[in-house]
């Protein structure tokens, strides 16, 4: 019952652990390099939802002085996100620019054939 | 004049900043070269100006955008910044000259003016690192300049290299999204990002997140070791230095790692302080045996390589070892030594990478065999190969040596300390050892075939040889410089979170 409970008073964080343990798995599992940089994403995600969670809090408002309201949600991590999410596609894009060329000097993106191909030369 | 004085911390990387766009936006081959050379040298000079007057009024403080910190980004200078600011700048503004003639035979043309603006990007990028006092800016700049490398290093011509670039990359970015899970972990504790309100902040939130603070500890540490390539977490580096363009691998070798690094003093001794980082993670026990096994096994590995660019990338991975065991020390010696080894590995490096840089300029070559009788055909490019490896080993009257006293002597404060100065001589002999091994190819071997026609390299990649081989020695004899800074950097350091 505790642990439930635990679970569900942090269960963005319990999310953010699960999206967060699943990208690395996939980029230390996977041998394509496309699939890597998936997982890539993935992990990088998992800290927006990090960020996010506790600049949300309930019944909270956008910070905009009024007298009617009382509590604000934090807007500083949000911002900070936007920044992340930008870095982060801006990884994404030049890792698929890599793989591209990978694949046209290879003809691959499997890393297994890209070490064989190294490895006869 | 005043008004222009004070906002040089912005400059400092707004000038290549604003340099990389208008190199991409006209993407013109010798424009953008001149473009890029007069960005690095402006940058040097500005970031001699912050030196200066870092040293006569103490640390200067910049509003970004006059919002007032710790709301707005706060670009921040003392010694320890205006010390990495001159490093970076220095190394870009001797490498400059080297480049013209590097680029134009190693990069493809229509790439060439690319070239030149991604590089302004990193440069901005690393100075951007080693001036913010805001740590999430400071993740921002980490990924400005990896990103740029990754690409830089991608133009090489080796097959190899967009592979090389790829894995630093995916290493590269896990590095960056843990340290920036780590500020995220902070942030959540203290309720700020900015370094010095952090130092401030963090004590007293002990009390009720002691546990967060120690993960985001753990995780800003992880983060950047992995970008600062501390043993076992380099695997992307002799691949990335090996197969990237020659000016590339002068440059990254030269500053990148060095600016990892700085962040890692920053947060241990500035931001988290120096009893909470060394006792609520046992870092003391792990960095000194990482750095350790870094001294050994990364020069036992650089004895058998044939590549000299790889050998030397290992033996980065060693002098990394060198700076990760000072800061581990944690005392005044200690840091002195590694704060002096940033700079003055950056400047042998920079001398080593350079030779190999002009070697393959001329025979398209720079594996050990191609290097028979250098020496009668470069003889300029080889005695400055000599004086940067007798640097590198740590020869007295040489910069390196400089850098290994110091350390030495930190390792004889601490209790046991005797054996870590044993160890720091024997790991030293082992890089006499590979420097040897090419130094006795370049003197006593016959001619190789490869070098027939080779002859010291034109006077634009001469010139800047020699200037660092000569530094490498003046920086060995006169020490006001680099160590005379070092040193008061390390003093601040030491004196708590917050001086």
């Amino acid at each position: 019952m505790t642990l439930l409970s635990t679970i569900a008073e942090h269960y963005n964080y319990v999310i953010t652990i699960l999206v967060m343990m699943t990208g690395l798995y996939i980029v230390i599992a996977s041998g394509n390099l496309i699939k890597k940089l998936i997982g890539l994403s993935v992990f990088q995600t998992s800290i927006y939802l990090l960020f996010i969670s506790p600049g949300k809090i309930i019944g909270g408002t956008p910070p905009i002085l009024d007298p009617s309201f009382a509590v604000y949600s934090n807007p500083l991590p949000h911002v900070l996100i936007l920044t992340a999410i930008v870095v982060g596609v801006a990884t994404l894009a030049l890792g698929l620019a890599l793989a591209v060329r990978i694949n046209e000097e290879y003809g691959s993106t499997e890393e297994a054939e890209i070490v064989r191909q190294d490895e006869q030369t | 004049m005043s008004g222009l004085m004070a906002q040089l911390p912005a400059l400092q990387v707004v000038v290549p900043l604003l340099g990389a766009l208008v190199a991409a936006l006209i993407n013109h081959r010798a424009f953008n070269y001149w473009l890029a050379l007069a960005a690095s040298w402006a940058s040097l000079a500005i970031a001699a100006g912050l030196t200066l007057q870092v040293l006569d009024g103490g640390t200067i403080s910049y509003a970004i955008g006059g919002w007032e910190p710790p709301w707005g980004i706060e670009y921040r200078v003392d010694e320890l910044s205006a010390f990495v600011l001159m490093l970076v700048s220095a190394v870009g503004a001797a490498a400059m000259p080297f480049a013209r003639r590097s680029v134009a035979q190693e990069i493809e043309e229509h790439r060439q003016g690319w070239f030149y603006s991604v590089y302004l990007l990193c440069l901005a990028g690393l100075l951007g690192i080693a001036i913010t006092g805001d740590a999430f800016n400071s993740f921002v700049f980490l990924e400005i300049s990896s990103l740029a490398m990754y690409t830089l290093i991608a133009l090489g011509k080796d097959r190899r290299a967009p592979v090389a670039a790829f894995q630093y990359l995916i290493m590269g970015t896990i590095g960056a999204t843990l340290y920036v899970a780590g500020i995220g972990f902070m942030y959540l504790a203290t309720g700020t990002l900015n370094f010095a309100d952090l130092s401030t902040r963090i004590e007293p939130a002990m009390a009720d997140y002691s546990r967060t603070i120690v993960t985001a500890l753990a995780f800003l540490t992880v983060g950047v070791s992995l970008k600062l390539a501390l043993v076992p977490l380099h695997m992307w580096l002799p691949n990335a230095y090996a197969y990237a363009p020659s000016f590339v691998t002068v440059f990254i070798a030269a500053t990148s790692t060095k600016v990892a690094l700085y962040l890692l003093i920053r947060l241990f001794f500035s931001v988290v302080g120096l009893e909470l980082a060394f006792s609520a993670l046992p870092l003391t026990d792990v960095l000194v045996v990482l750095s350790v096994v870094a001294m050994f096994a990364a020069s036992v590995v650089a004895v058998f390589q044939t590549d000299i660019k790889r050998m030397l990338a290992y033996s980065s991975l060693a002098q990394v070892g060198y700076i990760t065991l000072g800061i581990a020390l944690a005392n005044h010696s200690g840091l002195t030594g590694s704060i002096v080894h940033l700079f003055n590995h950056a400047l042998m490096k920079a001398a080593l990478f350079m030779v190999l840089g002009a070697v393959f300029y001329r025979t398209a070559s720079v594996q050990l065999d191609d290097l028979g009788g250098l020496w009668r055909k470069m003889p300029l490019t080889t005695a400055a190969f000599v004086v940067a490896g007798l640097g590198l080993i740590g020869t007295p009257g040489t910069a390196g040596f400089i850098s290994k006293w110091y350390l030495g002597v930190g390792a004889l404060e601490v209790p046991g300390g005797w054996i870590l100065v044993f160890l720091i001589v024997a790991s030293s002999l082992i890089s006499v050892v590979y420097i040897g091994r090419v130094v006795e190819a370049a003197l006593f071997r016959p001619v190789a075939p490869a070098l027939e026609n080779a002859t010291d390299p034109p006077a634009t990649m001469m010139v800047p040889l020699l200037v660092l081989a000569a530094a490498v020695i003046w920086f060995g004899i006169d020490t006001r410089l680099n160590a005379g800074i070092a040193s008061r950097a390390a003093a601040m350091l030491l004196g708590g979170p917050g001086s």
